[in-house]
């Protein structure tokens, strides 16, 4: 793959904070108009690997370009093309949500229209509000839409939906599968499987900053072994019966066999590759 | 649009002057109590011209701290811990830019001051106009560089918003007290007068006497102008080392 096609490439990261070590030599990259999930427990070393590919940190060993250039030289070309919502940041308390986005769009070459990103953000309502009178979720589309207002090729979103209702969340996976609509580069780190299931094309789970597996969300821990599916079904006393195996082929093929030679049915046979969340917790716990 | 250093910078001064005004509270602490102090004083000393030829500097040189030192390290402090400074960093906003506009709307605050007090001098105080206008430019100029940096600096040591009037206050107001904005340092006791004279402000206030009352000139304040620089010097030194755009994770 040229490395024009990549957003990011991430080699051999490494960042220790005095005695600890943050990041443990980690190895990825992000395509172009991919979405990008970044999965791991409370300390894994997500954020200080989010925060390295923004420019905020400064990586201790490794190579990492973000849209072709080094992040932590912090060259305004590249700010002007990376949109950014971090966990936690703040806006003045006594500005108007259309004031922040006209500010923050006028930093950039070629910002987005304001009014489309205040509909897009869904804040049209709120458009003339202060920011000290807005709900977390209202202040949260507020991040949003400031991240958007530059018309950036990547946006890197770091627990975007955190605090939300459901049918908030559900709002904000619409605006971000919009953004893959339009191209945009994504990298989403997020405590909620279920959102990388539906938004990411591929995941990266991190732990004790390494990289324990990485792929398509569906497909994940196919190649290592780690997968386990679950096949359940009913005898013919009506039992449920449940095996995990890794070789389902097998299995299934002896238990069909043994079943047509008893000439039972099999009630409610299901097979089930492993969700997300189930490799998740068999690697991370 | 244009996006120039200039223009950004230009950007950011009109955002901090908008919002300033839409915050009542620290529009009241910045803008409105020195007036209301030289009003105070002015109406308690009415009637004794030495003692109103000493309120009119003092409280310049008090509004030149407040409007730069206090504000700034309220004003730094809060951006930090509120996200704003890590928000910004994360924009092509040039951080040079951004923290002149900053400053440059701090600075409007001392120049309003100034002149605000400067005309009530002349109309309500018998105070003349400045017999020596260039030299009242040059130590409003040094002084509100030097407690801008002193400023930015006390912030870096504030741990977090609500205990920023603590901090600012446990200098502040000490140092009014003992720099002579209220009476002249000489009647000050000797043990407080030696630290005064190791603290910029009643340098600043000397030359702002000078300046706007006795007319002095700035060839014999400049030792007094010498230790305004020293801490300006100390003071850009420590607001530029410890500067950090994250929140404190404590």
């Amino acid at each position: 793959m040229s490395s024009n096609e990549l957003a990011i490439e991430v080699r051999g990261l490494r960042k220790s904070y005095g005695d600890l070590e943050a990041v443990r030599g980690i190895d990825f990259t992000v395509r172009r108009g991919e979405v990008f999930g970044l999965l791991g427990p409370n300390g894994a070393g997500k954020t200080t690997t989010v925060e390295i590919l923004e420019g905020y940190r400064e990586r201790t060993a490794g190579e990492v370009t973000v849209l072709g250039e080094d992040p932590q030289l912090r060259s305004r070309s590249l700010r002007e093309r990376v949109g950014i919502v971090l966990q936690t940041s703040g806006i003045y308390r006594h500005v108007k949500v259309q004031e922040a986005l006209e500010h923050f769009a006028a930093l950039y070459p070629h910002p987005r229209d304001v009014d489309e990103v205040i509909e897009l953000a869904g804040l049209r309502h709120k458009r003339d509000a202060a920011t000290r009178t807005l709900s977390g979720g209202q202040l949260r589309r507020l991040d949003f839409a400031l991240a958007l207002v530059g018309d950036p090729e990547l946006i890197f979103l770091d627990e975007p939906t955190t605090g939300f209702d459901p049918a908030a969340r559900r709002d904000a996976w619409d605006t971000i599968r919009s953004l893959k609509a339009l191209g945009k580069t994504v990298v989403l780190t997020t405590h909620y499987l279920d959102e990388a299931q539906a938004l990411a094309d591929r995941v990266a789970i991190i732990k004790d900053g390494r990289i324990l597996v990485e792929g398509a969300p569906g497909e994940l821990g196919a190649d290592g072994g780690a997968i386990r599916y679950r096949i359940a079904w009913r005898n013919g006393n009506g039992l449920l019966n449940q095996h995990e195996t890794d070789d389902p082929t097998t299995f299934l093929h002896e238990l069909t066999s043994q079943a047509l030679a008893r000439g039972e049915r099999l009630e409610g046979l299901t097979v089930t590759r492993p969700t997300l969340e189930d490799v998740y917790l068999e690697l991370t716990t | 649009m244009p996006r120039s250093f200039a223009a950004l910078t230009w950007r950011q001064y009109r955002l901090e002057r908008k919002m300033f005004w839409r915050n009542p509270s620290a529009a009241f602490f910045n803008f409105l109590l020195p007036l209301l102090l030289l009003a105070l004083f002015g109406a308690l000393f009415s009637g004794d011209q030495d003692d109103l030829d000493v309120i009119v500097p003092g409280i310049a040189g008090m509004s030149v701290v407040s409007t730069t030192f206090s504000a700034l390290a309220y004003n730094m402090t809060s951006m930090r811990e509120l996200g704003v400074l890590k928000r910004i960093r994360g924009t092509p906003m040039p951080s040079g830019a951004f923290l002149l506009g900053i400053a440059a709307h701090a600075v409007t605050n001392t120049a309003l001051q100034i002149v605000l007090i400067t005309v009530a001098g002349k109309v309500f105080f018998g105070v003349d106009w400045p017999p020596q206008p260039l030299e009242l430019v040059a130590f409003v100029a040094v002084g509100v560089v030097c407690f801008a940096s002193l400023g930015v600096a006390l912030s870096h040591v504030i741990p977090n918003n609500e205990s920023a009037p603590a901090y600012v206050n446990a200098i502040f107001l000490p140092l009014i007290i003992i720099s002579g904005v209220f009476y002249d340092a000489e009647d000050v006791p000797s043990f407080l007068s030696g630290i005064a004279q190791a603290l910029p402000l009643t340098h600043l206030i000397d030359g702002l006497s000078g300046a706007m009352v006795t007319g002095v000139g700035l060839g014999d304040h400049l030792s007094s102008l010498g230790v305004v620089v020293a801490w300006t010097v100390l003071g850009v030194v420590l607001a530029v080392r410890g500067f950090s755009w994250e929140q404190r994770r404590s």
